[in-house]
């Protein structure tokens, strides 16, 4: 498959812009989060977006979405990094929505999915419970007991978890932590006694909670997929998510070095424009070959995703690891080229910058998908 | 199935049943590479059966046309050989500056008659082409070369001197930039022209490089007459020429070495270095460098791909080629001192057996100048920084 967008991907692409530029530019976050919106996001917005279909964008057709594939996540991915848009997208529309219509049965499916599809329901995954993302590393413990199972931890970065009517719990019904068996998915409802939710007010201003089970009952036909072989699943849905969050970060990169290029071709010291300065050039160019080569790998490791969804693991390694690398670039060198107002509040380039670290964060950063490639590589 | 399915299954068999063994190894020295010429020999039988097979095919230069001695074959297809043949790891089995640069440039400007003469004569590896760009006081400021072509009836007779000109003592023709009209503004009075190298007046002196090869030679011109039928496109518009070719050459060196082909850079440290008892490399800092130049390595590979398919789609830039020479280069530096570092002690052997002549410092050093030739990194960087992000400033 050519590495370049279709001609359906890219009118795609000029929707998702069209109306995420218009409705949701960096203003319209920074509004939720100086109004401390309790939300932290906007319902209208996201109606909006179901009806375009882009929250049912992977739902199946038969459950009502459009049945599309990850590429198309990545481009509207892409465009909700250019104006860090907070929605649900990431979420519900992909990781609920794989973890779903991959892993799940087909009452399961008809009673969410349609639901998804149609913007009407929200969704969250928890999986993380350390400082860092380790997901053989789970211990929530989930118990047999009578006809199901009861769920106790606690889970931490839980993307939009403050707002789910539904969430997908990554827990041990077996073995110990570091263990491939023994873990299981559950779908779990936020207000089930002995779920304490704490929204995390976090740097990005993006919505997450830590989480808190305690002796949650949840019955047998409430697990996701298979008892005990639940990392397999939560492994293709965290490489969907770490592919979408890849895109987020191509998309993240683009507009802070766009407007950082902007900056160089507008601003003047000592008689000249900053642009000229041979040293800023190089920089510039540096970090415009990095995002390029960037995009490559991650529209590459998501067409792998489509193509060849079993073997996709080095790819999705690769592109989570340079979209992290390449936007962390991205945005210390937009703050550093914008001189003092970079470092302003009212200027926007801080806001991809602490968005940046986050994204570096979620589903693994960098050095976690090192590792994970040498591994796979033997060495 | 579809015709490039059948395609890429009869590319398969037939580099099967035609690639000797022996040509799916890793280079290790410069002989393992057979650049042609009239005074060309194989360095061994299997180089010479391989390059016979591969030229009676047209795959010496497998996507230029059948009537100049090339394979015919699309872009589609092309990159089907390509990928059978890394697959295998088969060598290419010509190297040439007449296939990486002068071939291009002369399908683009040159005139029937050229063509008809040199491009067949290419893919065959008849002759064996040099450069003759820099000069010494014009190397990165490439237009500022003084070489002169004077007009004296049919010819033009050539004074100057050339330096850092490639493989100039095995040459047989060398392409030029000379100087035709010394009035005109710098970039606007130079012509591109062949020659000889065997023509009255052409001298070379290798030069010695820190590799302890020395595959360069300074170039003396001493009334070197040459025909004006051998100017390339128009007369003093040689400019034009020389940075179509110099899209190719970058493009070319963007490539250089053996990525992709051989043992994975993790298990060849592996095997010096040793694992510990989880299968890991024994050395964590090296391992975590290895690793992050595996994933820029991944990615450079997918960006060089997809260079392809956005030329395919009418979507590249021009100077695209520029940011790909500069990163490729700039990894293939770096995979180098991974190398050495995983070599470790074994490494530093310079003449021993053992080390098989000191093939891995060599090539260490080698690389050092891919960032140089074609173009330095810098200048690379300027030319993104210009003609892709429109900065600036002269
Ligand atoms: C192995 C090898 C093979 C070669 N083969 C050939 C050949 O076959 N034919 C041929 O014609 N030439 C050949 N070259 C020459 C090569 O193209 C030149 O060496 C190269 O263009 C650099 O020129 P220079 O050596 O004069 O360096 P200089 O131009 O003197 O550069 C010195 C330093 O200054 C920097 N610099 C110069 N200008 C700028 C600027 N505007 N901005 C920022 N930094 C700048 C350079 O990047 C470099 O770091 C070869 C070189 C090497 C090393």
């Amino acid at each position: 498959m050519p590495l370049v967008l279709t001609e359906e991907q890219s009118m795609l692409r000029d929707s998702a812009r069209g109306l995420i530029t218009d409705k949701a530019p960096v203003s319209h976050l920074r509004q939720l989060r100086d109004s401390k919106d309790e939300m932290g996001f906007s319902r209208d917005l996201w109606k909006a977006f179901a009806e375009m279909g882009f929250s049912g964008l992977l739902v199946p057709e038969n459950f009502g979405g459009s049945g599309l594939g990850y590429v198309e996540a990545g481009v509207v991915m892409e465009e909700i990094g250019r104006t860090l848009m907070p929605s649900p997208f990431l979420s519900t529309a992909v990781l609920a929505v794989s973890a779903l219509s991959r892993g799940g049965s087909e009452a399961q499916k008809s009673a969410h999915l349609p639901k998804i599809a149609d913007g009407s329901r929200l969704a969250a995954l928890a999986i993380d419970e350390g400082t860092k993302h380790r997901p053989l590393q789970i211990n929530l413990q989930a118990v047999r007991s009578g006809n199901g199972f009861k769920l106790s931890g606690a889970k931490a970065l839980v993307v939009d978890g403050h707002t789910a009517d539904l969430l997908i719990v990554a827990g041990r019904t077996g073995g110990a932590a570091g263990d491939r068996n023994g873990l299981t998915l559950f779908l779990v409802d936020p207000k089930a006694k002995g779920v304490a939710i704490e929204r995390t007010v976090m740097v990005d201003a993006h919505n997450a909670a830590r989480i808190e089970f305690s002796n949650v009952e949840v019955d047998a036909d409430h697990v996701l997929g298979e008892v005990d072989q639940g990392y397999q699943l939560l492994d293709g849905v965290l490489n969907i998510g770490r592919g979408a969050v890849a895109s987020e970060m191509v998309g993240l990169s683009e507009e802070v070095f766009g407007r950082t290029v902007t900056y160089l071709k507008e601003r003047k010291q000592f008689g000249k424009l900053i642009g000229e300065f041979q040293a800023l050039q190089h920089r510039a160019a540096q970090l415009y070959v990095d995002i390029e080569i960037t995009r490559s790998a991650v529209l590459k490791a998501l067409q792998t995703l489509d193509g060849d969804f079993d073997h996709a693991g080095a790819a999705i390694a690769v592109a989570k690891a340079r979209a992290g690398t390449t936007a962390a670039l991205a945005v210390q060198e937009g703050v550093q080229m914008h001189g003092g107002m970079g470092m302003t509040d009212q200027f926007d380039i801080g806001f991809f910058m602490k968005r940046a670290r986050v994204c570096q964060e979620l589903f693994g950063d960098s050095n976690y998908h090192a590792d994970q490639l040498a591994r796979m590589k033997s060495y | 199935m579809s015709d490039l399915e059948t395609f890429r299954r009869e590319t398969r068999a037939w580099l099967e049943a035609n690639c000797p063994p022996e040509m799916r190894r890793p280079m290790t020295s410069e002989s393992d590479t057979y650049w042609g010429g009239r005074n060309a020999k194989f360095s061994s039988e299997p180089q010479r059966v391989w390059f016979e097979r591969m030229r009676d095919k047209g795959w010496t230069v497998p996507d230029w046309p059948k009537e100049y001695g090339g394979g015919g074959l699309d872009r589609a297809e092309h990159k089907v050989l390509r990928e059978e043949m890394a697959a295998m790891g088969a060598r290419a089995p010509l190297s040439s500056f007449g296939i990486w640069m002068l071939g291009p440039a002369l399908l683009k400007y040159g005139n029937e008659a050229q063509k008809k003469e040199h491009l067949p004569k290419i893919a065959a590896g008849l002759i064996r082409w040099c450069q003759g760009y820099s000069e010494p006081n014009a190397g990165s400021d490439l237009a500022s070369l003084q070489t002169r072509a004077e007009s004296d009836g049919d010819d033009y007779v050539i004074n100057g001197q050339k330096i850092w000109t490639s493989y100039a003592n095995y040459a047989d023709w060398i392409f030029c930039l000379v100087r035709t009209d010394p009035a005109a503004k710098k970039h606007d009075g130079i012509s591109f022209i062949l020659f000889d190298m065997a023509s009255k007046g052409v001298s070379t002196k290798p030069i010695l490089l820190i590799s302890g090869y020395s595959p360069f030679c300074e170039t003396f011109f001493d009334n070197v007459r040459v025909p004006k039928s051998h100017v390339v496109g128009t007369v003093n518009r040689g400019w034009d020429v020389a940075k179509y070719l110099l899209q190719h050459e970058r493009a070319m060196i963007s490539g250089t070495g053996e990525r992709g082909i051989g043992r994975p850079l993790g298990q060849v440290a592996a095997d010096s270095v040793g694992s510990d008892d989880s299968g890991r490399l024994d050395d964590a800092m090296l391992r975590g460098q290895i690793a992050m130049f595996d994933i820029d390595e991944a990615a450079f590979a997918a960006v060089a791909e997809r260079a392809i398919d956005l030329a395919k789609a009418g979507q590249s830039h021009p100077a695209f080629s520029s940011a790909m020479k500069y990163y490729g280069t700039e990894l293939n530096k770096r995979r180098h001192e991974i190398l050495m570092s995983a070599g470790g002690i074994d490494a530093l052997e310079w003449e021993s057996d053992r080390s098989k002549g000191g093939a891995r410092p060599r090539a260490w050093l080698r690389t050092k100048a891919n960032s140089i030739e074609g173009g330095t990194s810098e200048v690379m960087l300027g030319i993104v920084a210009k003609r892709i992000l429109d900065l600036p400033g002269a």
